[in-house]
């Protein structure tokens, strides 16, 4: 079994890992619309290896949510990635069969999106849901799927499992739905985790749950982690690197602390200054870190 | 006190549904804002906030306490004193849907000149009086004549902030006025309310957003579960706050510092709040 557990603390293996073997590499995405002609995405480049977790943060329409679901292969039917390539756990995805893609998606790639209830059948209960993508997936029993489950839900933190098992979307809160999405997201052990503005609908407090939730399940099983957020402070929180992205074009790729601390390009010097305005730092008497 | 309290409110309840679906919205509340003020308050999805300030303009029922505006107790005010007292422009909010506060049918134009036809101004003034207040939004006076539907989220929120300012009131209430725009627009809406704060109107800003609240306001009033649990000086609240719920909420605001330290401090706060 390829998928190995690890422990929380083992820092130095990802980084060997990273030399040797990314899970998924983007070299130079160019996304065209085949029906204006138009290229919305110019030229994206990173790569992921084993319990990293990259940052992609921009302005609506700067190309963000269609580079994932390039590396996903859902891209709308008029756009097609026209240069460039995506590799994912070895294999080019361009090559990929719609079956071969059913096999990858849930158990090598997976992905969590801003809002949670349209992913989730209305009527139907949570639990049977995310027991359904195991019991596919994994090819197990119901009665094992069931088991492995209710595990899911306690280890995305929710109070009362078994309630929610049985509970369906409506009676659940947008941060217990989007905790059930991730259960989902990972109830097949994928080895990257695609996270859309995965907090952006969520109040403050929910959302560093569910931002400290992912942190958990990177350092624990190894995920590796793409975080898209318009939020600057929301990608710092757990990437190691950030992609800046505006109008399709990448302005800015470094490691977190090179681009917030020393950011090069004049839009990432604007992120930055518009949450330094009316973000909490100013306000907290304590320096930051690269001041103290 | 040294300044007159504008807005009084005392053992504030309020709760929602009857008989086993009776719900307490609001428990307990104390809370008074005086003339040229700005108070935060913030809390949670559900923590009763929205509650408040609509008990405040006479928009739920309230169960017992008291609201008194401009020293006139309004919790038992008859549809006809609070009319009058709409219509006088004591107070005014802006909410965050911007396009179910204004009237789709309407245009900008009119939608700014109509409280002001309505307290017996004369139209040419009015006119002139709703292109003054476009201007003190940053909108071009071309928008006038647009309907809110042809505006982009942010340009519409200014819109209702001007709509709000127009017949000068001494409070303004906003309920989450940029919890749904982009953080462009978000800033430019925030550096208008600070331009408020000059002309002397007070202001009530609710959010979930610590950071937004931070900058524009004097005082911060937390609420949690329908209760009040901490009222205190901004900087006193953010840098050193007493209640859990409080420590958790600035704990969990995004910053641009490292999250790795905080995380196992926010753990321990959640187990302190959810035994």
């Amino acid at each position: 079994m390829a998928f190995i557990t690890g422990t929380a603390g083992r820092e130095t293996e990802p980084a060997t890992a990273a030399a040797a073997d990314p899970i998924l590499s983007v070299r130079d995405v160019h996304i065209r619309d085949q029906g204006t002609g138009r290229e919305i995405v110019h030229g994206i480049s990173f790569e992921l290896a084993p319990g990293q977790a990259v940052g992609i943060v921009g302005e609506s329409g700067s190309g963000k949510t269609l580079t994932c679901r390039a590396a996903l292969g859902i891209l709308p039917d008029q756009l097609q990635v026209s240069a460039g390539s995506i590799t994912l756990a070895g294999h080019d995805i361009a090559g990929l069969s719609g079956k071969q893609w059913t096999g990858l998606r849930g158990s090598t790639i997976s992905a969590v999106f801003q809002d949670p209830s349209s992913y989730l059948n209305p009527s139907i209960q949570v639990g049977p849901q995310i027991a359904e993508v195991i019991r596919v997936k994994k090819k197990v029993r119901r009665r094992e799927a069931r088991d492995r489950a209710l595990q899911l839900l306690r280890s995305v933190r929710l109070r009362n499992p078994e309630n929610v098992y049985s509970q369906y979307p409506y009676e659940l809160s947008g941060g217990m739905l989007q905790r059930v999405l991730i259960a989902a997201a990972i109830a097949a052990d994928p080895k990257v985790l695609i996270a859309d503005e995965a907090t952006t609908a969520l109040d403050v407090i929910v959302q560093a749950e569910i931002l400290d939730l992912l942190a958990a399940l990177r350092e624990d099983t190894g995920l590796a982690l793409v975080i898209v957020a318009h939020d600057l402070a929301v990608v710092a929180q757990l990437c190691d690197q950030v992609l800046v992205l505006r109008h399709g074009e990448v302005v800015e790729h470094g490691s977190t602390a090179d681009v917030l601390y020393r950011p090069r390009h004049d839009y990432t010097k604007l992120l930055i200054s518009e949450h330094e305005q009316y973000g909490l730092d100013r306000f907290l008497d304590s320096p930051r870190p690269d001041q103290a | 006190m040294s300044a007159r309290a504008l807005v009084e409110v005392e053992d504030l309840n309020v709760h929602y549904g009857l008989g086993r679906h009776r719900r307490q919205v609001l428990d307990g509340v104390t809370l008074s804002v005086c003339g040229g003020e700005a108070v935060g308050i913030v809390g949670e999805t559900g923590s009763g906030k929205s509650t408040l300030a609509r008990a405040v303009l006479g928009l739920v029922p309230i169960s017992a306490g008291r609201v008194v505006i401009d020293g006139l107790d309004v919790s038992k005010a008859s549809a006809r004193q609070w009319r009058a007292l709409r219509r006088a422009g004591v107070l005014a909010y802006v909410f965050q849907d911007s396009l179910r506060s204004l009237d789709p049918d309407r245009s900008v134009g009119d939608s700014l000149v109509e409280p002001l036809l309505i307290q017996g101004i004369a139209r040419a003034a009015a006119d002139a009086r709703a292109r003054a207040f476009l201007d003190r939004v940053h909108l071009d006076a071309d928008l006038l004549g647009r309907l809110p539907g042809a505006l982009s989220g942010g340009q519409r929120q200014r819109v209702a902030v001007a709509r709000a300012l127009v017949t000068e009131p001494k409070l303004i209430m906003l309920d989450e006025p940029v919890s749904a725009l982009d953080s462009a627009n978000r800033v430019q809406v925030l550096e208008i309310l600070k331009g408020l704060r000059e002309t002397g109107v007070a202001l009530v800003f609710i959010s979930h957003d610590l950071g937004s609240v931070a900058g524009l306001t004097d005082r911060i009033a937390v609420l949690y579960q329908g209760e009040l649990v901490e009222v205190g000086p901004t900087r006193a609240v953010i840098n050193a706050p007493r209640h859990v719920y409080t420590r958790l909420l600035v704990d969990s605001a995004p910053t641009l510092r490292s999250a790795a330290a905080k995380r196992s401090a926010r753990e321990s706060l959640r187990a302190l709040l959810n035994p």
